[in-house]
C-alpha cells in the first residue's frame, strides 16, 4: 500500500532536502545584523585571524553557529515529534503545538521558574512532566470521539487552561524573574549558545533516532489499532513508550525555546505530499524538512528587521497558519475526514 | 627610544581606558532621556522601541524592545558600551554581552525617586559626565521642590490608562502611584499591586475626586467631552467637579527628570 501511494522516489528527494539544509545553514550562518563577506569565512573559521577580526570570529561562532544549529535541531524535533504524534493519534492535525504538548511544557516551565526559581535541569524536568501530562490528556479525550473534532478539541482545552495558567503566573512573579509573555506564545531561539547545545543537541537527537527506529509501528497503526495489534505489536506498551519519547523531546526544548507553533503540523504534511506515507521515509524527511524550514524562518526573523528581531513563532505561524487554512479547506471540498 | 616607545604605549592604552564610551547603545526609555538630558545624546548609536523621548530618540536605530533585545543585532551597532535599564534582557543575552568584550552598565530603574538619583549618577559616571550629572540632579532637586512648595488640597486621586479599550488604574508600586504620592494626593488604588483593571462599577464605587487620565488613553476614548460622559465618569466627584487631568504617557507612567511637570500639572488641577 504504501509503495501505491509513494510519489517521489525517496532517495533523490532526501538527497536534496540534506543538501538544501546544509546550504541554508551555511547561507544562515553568513548573514546577520553584522556584516560578514563571504570571502572572509573561510579565514575567520580556519585562518589566522588579523586584528580587527576577533569580533567578527566571535559573533560567528559564538553567536550565529550555535544559533543556526540549534534551529535545525529543534526544527527536526518539531517536525518528526509532529509526524509521530499524527502517527500515533491517527490523525493528521495532532501538532505538539495544537494539541496543546508545547503549552504543557511551558506551563510546568514557568511554574518551576515561579515557585522554585529553579535551576535550569528542574526547569527542564518540570516542562517534560506537564508535556507529558499534556499529551496523555489529548491522548485519552482525542480517543474519544472519531475523527479529527476529538484532539482539537482536548487542544483547546489544554491550551486554554495551560494559557490561563502561565498568565497567572507571570501575574504573581515580578516580571524581571520571567520571560515576557511573548516568549512562551511565540518563542525564541536567542537562547542558543554552546552550553545549551552541550545537552539538549545529543539529548534530543539520540531520541529522535529512537523515534525514526519505530517506524514499523508507526506504520501499522496507519492500517487501524485492531491491525496493528494483529501484526504482533503490544499497542499499550509501544503507546505509552512512544508518548514518554515525545514528551522527553518536547519538554526541555520548550525550556529553552519556548512555544514554536506549526512546524510540526506543515513540515510532515509536505513531506508525505512528496513522498508518502511510508514512515521508514517519512521519519528521516521530516527531520530534514523541519530543519531546513526552521533555519530559514529563524533566518529571515533575523534578518527582516535588522538590527531588531522577530519572535519566531509569528514566522513560522505566518508560514503555518495559512497552510492550517488550506488543509481544512481541502479536507471538505474533497469530502475526505482529512 | 624603545622605552619611549613602552611608555608611550602605556600611555595610550590607559589614555583607552580612561576615555569616554563613543559609540553608546541605550535600553529603556528612562535610560534614554537621562542621557540625553546630560547633553550626551550625541554618543548614542541606538536605542530601543521604548526610547521615546526627546524626539530626536526616536530617530536612532532601533534595536527592539528593551526586555528582548537580539544580541546579534546589538553586537552589530560596534557599542564600546551598552547602557542597560534593570529591567532590559533577556539576563543572558546582556550577560553575553559582556562576555564579548562589550561594557555593559546596567543601572536603577524603579518607580521611586532614590531609583531616579541613582540612575542620574550611574549615567552620569560610565560617561564620564559627572559634573552634568550632579547639574542634573540639583536641576531635578530644585524643581520638585519648587513644584511640591505649591499649595494644592490633597486629593483622592485615581490614574487611568487605556490601551486595549478598557481601563487600567494605577496601583501601588507604580511609577505613577509614586508621582501621586509626590505631588501630595492619595492613590485610590494604591492597596493594589502594579497596573489593575477598573470596571465600570469599581470606578463609580472608587468615587475619585481627581482623575488623571494619559493623552493617548484620552483619544483611545475618544477626546475629553466623550470621557467626562461616561456614565462611570460623569457620576464620580472628578467629573462633576472638573477636576479631571489630562498628562502625557510618558510623564506620569515613568519617573524621569521631568518629574516636577507632573507634579505641578496634576496640582495645577487638584485645586
Amino acid at each position: 500500500m504504501f509503495a501505491g501511494s509513494r510519489k517521489l522516489p525517496p532517495r533523490p528527494v532526501l538527497l536534496a532536502l540534506t543538501a538544501c539544509l546544509l546550504l541554508a545553514m551555511l547561507a544562515a550562518s553568513a548573514s546577520g545584523a553584522v556584516h560578514i563577506p563571504w570571502r572572509d569565512l573561510p579565514r575567520l573559521l580556519w585562518g589566522t585571524l588579523a586584528p580587527g577580526d576577533e569580533l567578527l570570529h566571535n559573533v560567528l561562532l559564538d553567536i550565529r553557529l550555535p544559533r543556526v544549529v540549534f534551529s535545525a535541531i529543534t526544527g527536526a524535533a518539531l517536525a518528526l515529534t509532529g509526524a509521530a504524534i499524527q502517527a500515533l493519534f491517527r490523525n493528521p492535525l495532532a501538532e505538539p503545538g495544537l494539541v496543546g504538548i508545547s503549552s504543557g511544557a511551558a506551563l510546568g516551565a514557568v511554574a518551576a521558574i515561579v515557585l522554585a526559581s529553579g535551576g535550569f535541569f528542574l526547569i527542564a524536568g518540570s516542562a517534560f512532566s506537564g508535556s507529558l501530562l499534556a499529551t496523555f490528556l489529548a491522548y485519552s479525550i482525542g480517543r474519544r470521539y472519531t475523527g479529527v473534532a476529538g484532539i482539537l478539541l482536548a487542544g483547546i482545552a489544554i491550551n486554554t487552561v495551560c494559557a490561563s495558567g502561565i498568565g497567572l503566573f507571570t501575574y504573581m512573579a515580578n516580571d524581571s524573574q520571567l520571560r515576557d509573555l511573548t516568549f512562551w506564545s511565540l518563542g525564541s531561539l536567542a537562547g542558543a549558545d554552546w552550553r545549551t547545545l552541550a545537552w539538549t543537541g545529543p539529548w534530543t537527537m539520540a531520541l529522535l533516532a529512537y523515534l525514526c527506529s519505530q517506524w514499523r509501528v508507526l506504520n501499522a497503526l496507519l492500517l487501524g489499532e485492531r491491525e496493528a495489534a494483529h501484526l504482533g505489536f503490544e499497542l499499550a506498551a509501544v503507546r505509552r513508550r512512544l508518548i514518554v519519547v515525545i514528551a522527553l523531546v518536547i519538554g526541555p526544548l520548550v525550556a529553552v525555546t519556548g512555544g514554536i507553533g506549526f512546524i510540526g503540523l506543515v513540515v510532515p504534511h509536505l513531506m508525505r505530499m512528496l513522498l508518502g506515507a511510508h514512515h521508514r521515509v517519512l521519519l528521516p524527511a521530516s527531520i530534514l524538512g523541519g530543519a531546513l524550514i526552521l533555519t530559514l524562518a529563524d533566518w529571515l526573523a533575523r534578518l527582516l528587521v535588522s538590527p531588531a528581531e522577530l519572535p519566531i513563532g509569528l514566522v513560522t505561524s505566518l508560514i503555518g497558519g495559512p497552510f492550517f487554512f488550506w488543509l481544512l479547506l481541502r479536507g471538505k471540498a474533497s469530502g475526505q475526514n482529512l | 627610544m624603545r622605552r619611549l616607545l613602552a611608555v608611550l604605549a602605556v600611555l595610550v592604552w590607559s589614555g583607552a581606558a580612561w576615555a569616554a564610551p563613543e559609540r553608546v547603545v541605550s535600553l529603556g526609555g528612562s535610560v534614554t532621556e537621562i542621557v540625553y538630558a546630560l547633553g550626551q545624546g550625541d554618543r548614542l548609536v541606538a536605542d530601543d522601541e521604548s526610547s521615546l523621548y526627546p524626539e530626536d530618540a526616536q530617530k536612532l536605530p532601533r534595536v527592539g524592545y528593551y526586555r528582548t533585545v537580539p544580541l546579534e543585532g546589538i553586537v552589530s551597532m560596534k557599542p564600546d558600551l551598552v547602557l542597560a535599564s534593570e529591567n532590559a534582557g533577556p539576563p543572558k543575552t546582556l550577560d553575553r554581552l559582556a562576555q564579548l568584550g562589550v561594557q555593559v552598565q546596567r543601572v536603577s530603574d524603579g518607580p521611586s525617586l532614590d531609583s531616579l538619583y541613582q540612575r542620574i549618577e550611574q549615567i552620569a559616571g560610565t560617561l564620564h559626565a559627572e559634573a552634568e550629572g550632579k547639574t542634573l540632579a540639583n536641576q531635578v532637586r530644585d524643581e520638585l521642590a519648587a513644584a511640591q512648595a505649591r499649595q494644592a488640597p490633597a486629593r483622592r486621586a485615581v490614574v487611568l490608562v487605556n490601551r486595549t479599550g478598557s481601563f487600567m488604574g494605577a496601583g501601588g508600586h507604580t511609577a505613577a502611584d509614586a508621582v501621586l504620592r509626590l505631588a501630595g494626593m492619595e492613590n485610590a488604588l494604591a492597596s493594589q499591586n502594579g497596573y489593575t483593571p477598573v470596571s465600570t462599577e469599581g470606578l463609580a464605587t472608587l468615587a475619585p475626586d481627581l482623575i488623571i487620565i494619559t493623552s493617548t488613553s484620552l483619544q483611545a476614548s475618544g477626546g475629553l467631552d466623550a470621557f467626562k460622559a461616561r456614565p462611570d465618569v460623569s457620576v464620580t466627584p472628578a467629573a462633576r467637579e472638573g477636576r479631571i487631568a489630562v498628562i502625557n504617557d510618558l510623564l506620569i507612567l515613568g519617573l524621569g527628570p521631568r518629574v516636577a511637570q507632573a507634579v505641578s500639572q496634576i496640582k495645577d488641577v487638584a485645586r
